[in-house]
């Protein structure tokens, strides 16, 4: 897919401070997609990841620097403008987050009873073409609660493309789930990203399976990037953190202990 | 003693904070109520659960509200030799004060509750960020619709519980003791002003409405998104419910009914 970055631009963030509060999470941040990408954003537990995603939905607003996407400058947009842009992106959170109120059928048909006006027939066409795209066109009348972990974020996958939209965002696509289910939700990352012709970014830790699936990896550390490349390239990465993530180390440049005064002086303390 | 007015001074400042967070809230909620009046069904399926659902405890409670009016209203008018005023005083005793206040407290802990209580896990389960991130205003689409199906319900409910509760003095009163029928209706009816009594009593269950969903629907979308967060977010709606609607009475009373 290296053919791609020529492509047209989807996401740009450059130069981008924020945090929330007076908390400063992310430093200088440089980042792009391009059609027809999947990239993925690793890193550990709190590095940041999420927010990164929270800025390019407009949920946050940067301290400085510019977020652009899909053509709309984000540090500057009215509200108006930020809830036309997210109409073009399909979000899947970390653990599907469905309406729980609704069944199957009227999540998948949520977005489009919203935002458009189309006839009952069509939305029920509709919500059954996005259900088959992940295999779960027979559970379009489950309960969510009757729903496993897998089943969950495929419905929610399919929610996140009913407008078809030009940028999905996945957080934690890979938390929590087994094998099988984890292999299905990789595939289709994949597949309906080049079935739409759309961006993805991935927020993962999860080393293996991600490596195999995209096309371009940022690495994320305290609220910075120190690293990003192919696949390949992050997998031969000299950044000692990088490499103490990939290969699943417990002690490196993140250390295994947390912070602590040695040892032996903690149980002598105790005597 | 530093350390205490230090304390003192950061749990005013968070009070007013949290004030201001209310204030903002609702007229966020008001700007964007458009939607629950153009989507009716919205609107119903809320009513429902704040109002339907609290009817069986409110007729429960009126009722024996009602059946403790008439016998302790007969044992003290009986004093006096007037127990023929008891319809007027069941009947005003509930429509100016007990109706709706003791209507307005069970509504904070039965409906009030079940808001924060749903509104908060969808928080904590990001159903309320999944919705804004599908470029659907959660305020319009969920918030404001129990808001106003609880300002809506509420004098309702209270109506209800003073019905029930003149049919419980009733009861008591004409069916047990014996008190004159005739006698009990027409010194209600003479008690009972329509403006005074029963318009004033409409306008207290409705301020209460107000103020309980305003509440609820506060505590739940400014919750901690934890399971621990919005147990006690439900907690905050049931004590400042109750708070808040004995405190608005008491003003609303000396407003309504006494000072003038």
């Amino acid at each position: 897919m290296a053919q791609c970055v020529t492509e047209r631009l989807v996401a740009s963030l450059s130069g981008v401070d924020a945090g929330y509060g007076t908390r400063q999470i992310l430093h200088g941040i440089d980042f792009t997609v391009h059609r027809g990408q999947v990239v993925a954003i690793m890193g550990g537990s709190g590095s940041g990841k999420t927010t990164l995603l929270r800025l390019m939905t407009g949920q946050l607003r940067p301290w400085s620097g510019a977020v652009e996407v899909l053509g709309v400058r984000l540090e500057q947009a009215s509200e108006a403008q930020r809830y036309a842009l997210r109409r073009r992106i399909g979000m899947l959170f970390q653990f599907g987050a469905l309406f729980t109120d609704l069944d199957v059928f009227e999540n998948v048909a949520f977005p489009l009873r919203e935002h458009t006006r189309l006839p009952e027939p069509l939305i029920r066409d509709l919500v059954l073409l996005k259900l088959e795209a992940v295999g779960l066109r027979g559970a379009a009348r489950l309960r969510t609660s009757e729903l496993s972990g897998g089943m969950a974020r495929r419905v929610a996958l399919a929610r996140a493309i009913a407008l078809d939209p030009e940028l999905i965002l996945y957080d934690e696509p890979f938390a929590g789930l087994d094998p099988i289910s984890l292999a299905t939700i990789g595939t289709l990352i994949r597949r309906l990203n080049d079935a739409l012709g759309a961006a993805s970014v991935v927020v993962t830790h999860d080393v293996v399976e991600s490596l195999a699936l995209v096309d371009y990896v940022y690495f994320v550390s305290r609220g910075r990037i120190v690293a990003h490349g192919t696949p390949d390239e992050i997998r031969n990465a000299s950044d000692p953190y990088v490499r103490q993530f990939v290969r699943g180390e417990i002690d490196g440049p993140a250390p295994f202990h947390y912070p602590a005064p040695p040892l032996a002086e903690a149980l002598m303390e105790g005597q | 003693m530093i350390e205490a007015v230090a304390r003192l001074g950061r749990a005013t400042i968070d009070a007013v904070v949290q004030l201001g967070l209310a204030a903002r809230f609702v007229i966020a909620l008001l700007h964007h109520s458009g939607m629950t009046f153009r989507r009716l069904p919205l609107l119903i399926r809320d009513l429902y659960f704040a109002g339907v659902l609290s009817i069986l405890i409110i007729v429960v409670s009126g009722a024996f509200v009602g059946l403790v009016l008439g016998l302790q209203g007969y044992d003290t008018l009986q004093r006096f030799g007037s127990e023929t005023a008891l319809g007027g005083v069941v009947a005003l005793s509930l429509l100016r004060e007990l109706g709706p206040v003791v209507a307005a407290l069970l509504f904070a802990s039965r409906a009030g509750s079940a808001m924060t209580a749903e509104i908060g896990l969808m928080k904590a389960t990001e159903q309320l960020d999944a919705m804004d991130v599908m470029a659907v205003n959660p305020i319009a689409r969920v918030i404001a619709p129990k808001f106003w199906a609880g300002v809506i319900a509420m004098p309702l409910l209270a109506a209800i519980f003073s019905a029930v509760g003149i049919l419980g003095g009733w009861f008591i009163g004409v069916v047990v003791i014996g008190v004159d029928h005739g006698t009990f209706w027409s010194q209600m009816q003479n008690a009972v002003d329509f403006e005074e009594d029963v318009r004033n009593g409409v306008v207290k269950s409705l301020i209460f409405g107000v103020i309980v969903t305003w509440i609820a629907v506060f505590q739940g979308w400014s919750c901690t998104p934890t399971a621990e967060g919005v147990s006690r977010a439900i907690t905050k709606t049931v004590v400042f419910g109750a708070l808040a609607v004995l405190a608005a009475d008491f003003v609303l009373t000396a407003f309504l009914f006494i000072g003038r």
